[in-house]
């Protein structure tokens, strides 16, 4: 791994040490270690259960955890939920949650918030501000800008979630299984739309689609058991006999599926992916 | 650069609170006498407190169920300016001379100025839910709790204000003002203008509401109701967003109260106990918790058919009144201003007041 040092003051940083969440003595997540750089598209995988979204949950402040987490140096374990945002770290749902009442450029507009002193909030409108226009643009749905939030497609609003986060001035973004229920099309489309906004941002995409991970993870962390099993590039956990080994023995009674099915089991190294895909469906 | 588009029903906004404006100030003073148009200020007073609940419940998902605390405190400080007033300098109200030997306790003295008062009423209220609020509100206390604390808040007041026999009344309560501000209460033109006031008061609350509910803030608040999760991660703490419109709320219940006072000319602990706030809440609900108008629609409904069932029916109204209630949360749970839009059934993809009707009470 590139790197590590102590310097979690850096701009950008999301540095995770011994994160451990307890639910009444179940080890959700034990001992997590985590490094996060600017301008990579990092992904978390793992089966069900592994932990994934509860390590979001812990950072930014839904449940309560152990161990540090920080961001440019503030405690983020220490902090509540909206002081976490405010700082820059933002996150999306398993379910997309924009305002379905509010068309898609309020929905944007109201992300702002975070810009504005609070006693503003009750005068009218005025003009769009230029970081909401820019967001529009970045998420491709200029065109509906009027639209209700929610007539709009499921992958659609999964983009205005992701616009949302971009008008918060979010430098980290969590996000959680962004693509899922997308077609191939609007994969691909996020893909890129991860790639342009992810240049000076951290993106964390947890994620169980593994031709998503494949075409656009920079730095994969693999998280089984609530433990980080191993992490590197796309290869290097590809070839990782562990990884092999969880999604394989969690889904021995599968192997029989794959025989019959004839998908890209057989493609080299791609076991981990494929039967993981199977494995979360 | 575009502007956010301005939804259509602005304009309807503006006519609608134009057209109130031309009932109470040229239509009914025209057309009610003297008697009617006293009863109908009565209700305003009511529909004053009830645009806040509006806000509060209808928007903010916070089902307050002791108003009469907010409208009891704005009624009683006015009372207590008019009881001095009407006393004259240095001379104690006619029940204290009864009740606490003809001394006028100290804390009671500086409502002997009207500018005073006028502060206390417009603030006091505010405060004392500010505090409450904030303590209940950051403790995430919602849904049914939060609606029996704010009703036990309200009963409590009542039992207060019956104990203090010697600066409140008791549960005779406050009552025989002769003047109001220097005009005499017992001359029409100042009943009339009594009545203005009160109008000018709710015309304005009115507005107040709506700018709040057009502005960023009143999306954020409907967002807080239906999403809280999701508006703690635009950044916002909801625990605020709600206490402003708790406060607000609490601040047109006092307005209503203060003016409840000259207009009715008694104030008693049973005019702003758990029973009074719910009757408030009944006119909410009637009227439509979430519109604009329906809270004002129904606060002067239900003052109405207070009034002249009770005339009809002294012992059986408050049967008709739950009754009522039942109804209109079973078969209307977006009140008589959902009527309307009912009738036009365009299928507008759930705007965020519509969607009110998914809100369990």
């Amino acid at each position: 791994m590139t790197g590590i040092d102590d310097d979690a003051k850096a701009p950008g940083r999301l540095t995770v040490r011994g994160l451990t969440v307890d639910f009444d003595g179940f080890r959700a997540i034990d001992g997590v270690d985590l490094m996060l750089l600017p301008g990579q598209l990092h992904f978390l995988i793992g089966p069900n259960g592994a932990g994934k979204t509860t390590l979001v949950d812990a950072v930014t402040g839904l449940v309560k955890a152990q161990g540090t987490a920080t961001y440019e140096g503030h405690d983020l374990l220490a902090m509540r939920s909206h002081r976490i945002v405010r700082l820059g770290v933002g996150r999306t749902f398993q379910t997309a949650t924009v305002f379905e009442g509010l068309s898609v450029l309020q929905n944007l507009d109201i992300a702002g918030g975070v810009h504005r002193p609070a006693w503003r909030m009750v005068l009218p409108r005025g003009d769009v501000p230029t970081y909401v226009e820019e967001a529009l643009e970045a998420i491709g749905l200029a065109d509906l800008r009027d639209r209700p939030a929610g007539t709009l497609a499921h992958g659609q609003k999964q983009w205005l979630e992701i616009g949302m986060l971009l008008v918060q001035g979010a430098k980290v973004m969590l996000l959680d299984e962004p693509v899922a229920g997308m077609s191939a099309e609007e994969r691909e489309e996020t893909g890129a739309l991860l790639r342009r906004i992810g240049a000076d941002r951290t993106i964390v995409v947890i994620e169980h689609d593994m031709d998503f991970v494949r075409d656009h993870a920079d730095w994969v962390t693999v998280m089984h058991g609530g433990k980080v099993l191993t992490a590197g590039s796309v290869a290097q956990v590809q070839a990782n006999e562990q990884v092999q080994e969880v999604y394989l023995g969690r889904t021995a009674d599968a192997v029989l599926l794959e025989d019959s099915e004839d998908d890209e089991t057989a493609d080299d190294g791609s076991v981990a992916g494929a039967t993981a895909d199977r494995g979360e469906r | 650069m575009t502007s956010l588009k301005i939804a259509p029903s602005t304009w309807g906004t503006v006519a609608g609170i134009a057209a109130l404006a031309v009932l109470l100030f040229v239509v009914a003073p025209a057309a009610l006498d003297s008697f009617r148009l006293g009863q109908l200020a009565k209700y305003l007073c009511w529909a004053i407190a009830a645009v806040g609940i509006g806000l509060a419940w209808g928007r903010g998902g916070m089902l307050v169920l002791g108003q009469g605390l907010y409208f009891g405190l704005g009624a009683y400080a006015m009372a207590f300016h008019l009881k001095l007033e009407q006393a004259g300098p240095g001379n104690a109200p006619d029940f204290m001379q009864l009740y606490a030997g003809g001394s006028v306790p100290g804390w009671w003295e500086p409502f002997r100025s009207g500018p005073f008062t006028i502060l206390v009423i417009a603030l006091l209220p505010a405060a004392v839910a500010a505090v409450i609020g904030y303590a209940v509100l950051k403790r995430r206390v919602k849904g049914a709790y939060f609606a029996i604390l704010s009703q036990a808040l309200a009963a409590a007041f009542a039992i207060l204000l019956i104990g203090q026999i010697k600066v409140t009344g008791g549960s005779n309560g406050l009552n025989n003002f002769t003047t109001f501000f220097g005009y005499n209460l017992y001359l029409p033109e100042n009943k009339v203008m009594v009545y203005q006031i009160t109008a000018a008061i709710l015309v304005l609350a009115v507005v107040l509401v709506a700018v709040l509910y057009r502005s960023r803030y009143g999306e954020l608040l409907v967002a807080a109701r239906d999403a809280e999760e999701r508006v703690r991660f635009l950044g916002h703490d909801p625990a605020n967003v709600k206490l402003v419109a708790y406060v607000v709320a609490a601040f047109l219940a006092g307005l209503g109260g203060a003016m409840f006072v000259p207009v009715v000319g008694i104030v008693t602990p049973s005019n702003v106990d758990a029973v009074a706030s719910i009757a408030l809440l009944a006119g909410v609900a009637l009227g439509g918790r979430a519109s604009l108008f329906g809270p004002v629609i129904g606060a002067i409904a239900v003052g109405f058919a207070q009034s002249s069932l009770s005339e009809n029916f002294p012992g059986t109204w408050s049967y008709f009144q739950g009754g009522l209630f039942i109804v209109v949360i079973l078969l209307l749970p977006g009140g008589l201003a959902s009527l309307w839009s009912r009738m036009r059934r365009t299928p507008r993809a759930s705007t965020a007041p519509a969607r009110t009707q998914e809100v369990p009470a």
